[in-house]
Formats: structure tokens, sequence, C-alpha cells
């Protein structure tokens, strides 16, 4: 019996050791191949792995070639901005759609539902539209647009306000306190974690979409990461150490942010269910 | 009486006041763009995106006849057929391997979900590498030569690989958390019993977490269906595979965006509302034969 247990142990084992094998390879090799020469990387031997003379120009070089500066401050401000406005909007519907009652909730909370239930490429054209009309192509408030309010935001806070005890509530408001205070005071504090949650979802979403960046800030200048791969992408064809090395930066600091707060990166995105 | 009616009046204001962002910004971003683009797929969009001539059916009726839609819808559902079942499976089984007491259970946990939070973008020039047929690692390593990538046979799935590769961690972490709540004991009863592992999970595991499932097969659906970043990274119009690996949205964006017949594309774009509203309506029908809610 014992014995057993211990085959089918080792057995799980061995894949799981596989799988985290199969899952990390491409990010050593993505690593590798920042540092190799064009030629290295089109010797046909695969055991050349290591790079024989670490090139570490290739760092500086790709920095300034797609001044991944001015990316990174376009991405970092964006993501900034939609986590700020999530969560004030969202803390706000949600707490008003789980403990207000009042007409009209219901098929404004069916309107939220429905946002949530449709493909994003739905509202793109006309949001463009909208943006270019308002001259924020290339802006940073452009980058921001579609992510002023959200839709699973507002429910997944709603979600957490419906969490809530309802005594908390009614002794606050026996003390006297009105709607805003019991809400600002009492309650919203206690929804941190939630909170937290949807600012992990809304940065790791803005910080992954490609699409709206290409559309709506085609300048290199103005664009976020993700969306300046693509164009690089395109350029730089076969020269692969310098692709990767864009793609290392590019993704780097958010795994190690990842690495960090592991804990609350899965709690957050598992939590929320919300689709990435 | 009149103490109601004060904090009735109060609720009402506040309510009103505390959803007015949320639902002014959800209809002038998401309510009116979606009437708006409905509205557009009547219309055709004239030369270099200039003016709108209704048209009626037209651009249905053209989409119905496209040979390249319909190649996108064919392309889309290979992706989804080979990405959603095998993403769920391995993920599954990952799970029910990592809800065991193991050591380093959550060292293996933070590698899988790793691909989560890198953009597809980076993802994409990545596997390009490692896919590459002449220098790439996969094809040195095995010593073969496929063109992954330029293959228009095997393009498409090469593409669903590297989708599975990716949300394999985050389908792991959803069923991690549906099996936190199937109580242990029902496994020891199970052991007892003289159940091996592969009844207990086909017995105990899988009905108790099909709420999970399916909730994990409907996202991932809808998901799917809107593939683009891999595709648009990984595919270059000059690929011998182009055809074969186009997917809806992908046809959407090359529309609406670089060849600015934005009413072509509004139509595209709401025929894949249509798939998607059919495909989630069957789960919901088919769901009541295996989903055991308690």
């Amino acid at each position: 019996m014992k014995s057993k247990k211990v085959v089918y142990n080792s057995f799980i084992y061995i894949i799981l050791i596989i799988v985290s094998i199969t899952m990390l390879i491409p990010f050593v090799w993505m690593f590798l191949t920042a540092f190799k020469t064009t030629a290295e990387t089109m010797q046909v031997d695969p055991f050349v792995i290591v790079p024989k003379v670490w090139q570490t120009q290739n760092f500086g070089n790709v920095i300034k070639a797609m001044d991944f500066v001015k990316l990174y401050a376009n991405t970092l401000g964006m993501v900034a901005l939609r986590i700020l406005f999530a969560i004030a909007t969202a803390t706000l519907s949600g707490y008003a759609f789980a403990r207000l009652q009042f007409p009209g909730k219901r098929f404004m909370f069916a309107l939220v539902l429905l946002q949530m239930m449709i493909p994003v490429q739905i509202f793109i054209i006309p949001q463009y539209v909208m943006v270019s009309k308002m001259h924020m192509t290339n802006t940073i408030w452009g980058l921001l647009f579609p992510g002023i309010v959200t839709a699973f935001g507002t429910f997944l806070l709603r979600q957490a306000y419906m969490q809530l005890p309802r005594d908390l509530e009614e002794a606050a408001r026996l003390d006297g306190c009105n709607i805003p205070q019991t809400f600002l005071f009492i309650m919203a504090p206690l929804t941190k974690s939630a909170m937290v949650a949807l600012g992990i979802f809304t940065a790791v979403f803005a910080y992954k979409d490609l699409m709206w960046p290409m559309i709506v800030c085609p300048d290199n200048r103005a664009t976020t990461l993700a969306s300046a791969l693509a164009k690089m992408n395109g350029q730089y064809q076969q020269k692969y150490p310098e692709l990767m090395m864009a793609a290392l930066i590019s993704c780097v600091p958010m795994i190690i942010i990842y690495i960090f707060f592991q804990k609350q990166f899965i709690e957050g995105i598992a939590t929320s269910g919300g689709k990435l | 009486m009149k103490k109601v009616t004060s904090k009735e009046r109060s609720e009402f204001l506040w309510g009103w006041l505390f959803i007015l962002p949320t639902m002014i910004g959800l209809i002038v971003l998401n309510i009116y763009p979606m009437i708006d683009t409905i509205k557009q797929s009547f219309y055709k969009t004239g030369d270099f995106g200039k003016g709108n001539k209704f048209v009626g059916l037209a651009n249905y009726e053209k989409v119905f006849g496209d040979s390249e839609v319909w190649q996108a819808l064919a392309n889309t559902a290979k992706y989804a057929i080979v990405e959603v079942p095998f993403s769920i499976v391995i993920a599954l089984l990952l799970a029910v391997f990592l809800n065991k007491k193991l050591k380093g259970r959550d060292a293996f946990r933070t590698i899988f979900f790793l691909p989560m939070v890198v953009a597809p973008a980076a993802i994409a020039m990545v596997w390009k590498w490692l896919y590459n047929s002449n220098f790439g690692l996969i094809n040195n390593t095995f010593n073969i030569k496929v063109n992954w990538i330029s293959d228009p046979k095997i393009a498409i799935f090469s593409i669903a690989v590297i989708g599975i590769w990716s949300v394999l961690g985050y389908n792991m972490v959803l069923f991690l958390a549906g099996l936190q709540e199937v109580p242990r004991d029902y496994y020891e009863a199970a052991s007892l019993d003289g159940a091996n592992e592969w009844q207990q999970l086909k017995n105990i595991t899988i009905p108790l977490i099909s709420p999970t499932i399916f909730f994990v097969v409907v996202t991932r659906i809808i998901a799917a269906m809107q593939v683009f970043d891999l595709i648009y990274m990984l595919i270059d119009l000059n690929n011998p595979a182009w055809k074969k690996t186009e997917s809806l949205v992908f046809l959407f964006y090359k529309y609406s965006f670089e060849q600015s017949k934005k009413g072509y594309g509004a139509t595209v774009v709401v025929v894949l509302l249509a798939v998607i509203l059919i495909l989630t309506v069957i789960q919901l029908i088919g769901q009541k034969k295996w989903v055991h809610y308690e």
C-alpha cells in the first residue's frame, strides 16, 4: 500500500516537473537569445545554448532604438490612470448596486451585465471614432478612454459589498452616519481586498492589451509596450537577439512584481474570474 | 412613516449619484457603441473611410458569400477546438495533482501561472523564434524540419499550442479554487471503499466541481473565439499560411482599421457576436445534463 503511494507520488512529481520545464523553456530561451549575436542565433548546433560572449550592449541598443523609457512611461501612466478610474467608479457603483434601494436599479444593473457578456471588439470602432473626433489619438487619454469605467469592476465590488454583514451598516446609521459617511468610513475600507483584486486585474489587462493601443496610438513615441513590440516584430524580422531583448525588457518588470506579489496576483485574478 | 420616506428619498438620491459615473461611462463607451456598430453594419463606408451609405442587408449578404469570412470562421473554430479542451483537461489534471499536500506546491503554481502576467505580444515573439524552421530551438533539438507556422496545414494548430501554454495556469488556478470546496472526507471514504485515483476523479471530483468546469468552458470558448494577438504577431502577410490562420477578429481589424471599411468590419464583428451568443446559449441548455449545483 505504502509503496504504491510512493510510486504514484513520484509519477505526479515527474509530470509536474515536465510541465514546469515546458513552461520555463521559452523564458529561458528568450533570456539567452537576448544576449547573443545574430550570427550565434543562426548556428544550427543545438548545443550552443549559452552565448559565448554575453552581448550586454544589446540591452542599451534596444532601449535606445525603441525608446523603451518612453514606452514604459506611457504604459505605466495608462495603467495608473485606469486603476484609479476603475477603483473610484466601481467602488461607488458597486456599493449602490449592493446596498441601496432605488428605482431603475435593476435595469441599470442589467446594462452592466450586458456589457460584461459582449465581446469587446463590438465597441471598438465607435470608441475609436470618438477618440479621433476629440483629437486624443496618440495621447495617454486615448489609451485610457475605454477604461474610464468598468462593468466588470462594478460587478466585482458589488459582490464584495454583498458579503459584508448588514449590522455594521445599520449600527453606523443608528449612530447618525448618513449614506456617504457610512460608505466612505465604514464600508469602503472593508473591501480593500476586492479593490486590490480589481487593481491587479486592470493592470494586467491594460498591459497585455494589443489592439486598442495599436489603433489609437499608432505613433511609436505615444504607444504602449505591447503595441511597440508588434511594430518591432515587423521591422526586425530575423534579428532575434534584438527581438528577444525587447520582449525581455517589456516583461521582466511585470514578472518581478508578480513574483513578489504572487499571492495577490493569483488570488486577485482567480477570484475575480475576469476574462484576460 | 415619515422616517421611511426620508430614508427612501436619500437612498434614491445617493444610489443614483453613486452609479451615475459608471452608468454615463457605460452608456457612452459601451451601450451607444454597441448600437452604433450594429447600425454601421447596415452601411457602406465610402472611399478613404469617408461618407456612409445605407445599404440594408447588403453587407450581410456579402459576408455570407465571402469565402475569406468562412475561412476565418473555420480557422477560429479550429483554434478553439484545440485550445479549449486541451487547456482545460491538462489544467484540471494539474489542479488535482496540486490539490494534494505536495512539497513545492506553491512553486509549481507560480511557474504554471507565469505566462498569464506576460503580454501575448512578447509571448508570440518568443514562440515565433522557438518555431523558426531553420534555427528554431524545437526543430534543432529534435533534428526535424517542420514549418510550424508557415505550413498552412498545421500553422493554426501551432498557434493553438501557444494558446494552451498561455492559459494553462490560469485555468488551473480556477480549478484549484473549485477543488478547495470539495470536502476531504469524501476522498477518504472513497479510498476506504477501494476506489482508485481515476475513479475518485471521475465520480467525486468532476461532478462536485462541475460548476467551475462549466464556468471555465464557457469563458474559454468566448475568449478563444476572439483570438487575435497571437495570430497578428506570428503571421505576416508574406506567410504562406496567412489565409489559413486569419481569425474573425483579425479580419475585423484588417477591414476596419487597415482598409478603413468600417461598415464591413462592423458586420464581421456582429457575426462574431452572433456566433458567440449561439455557442453560449447551447452550453447553457446543455449544462443541465452534466453540471451539478448543490
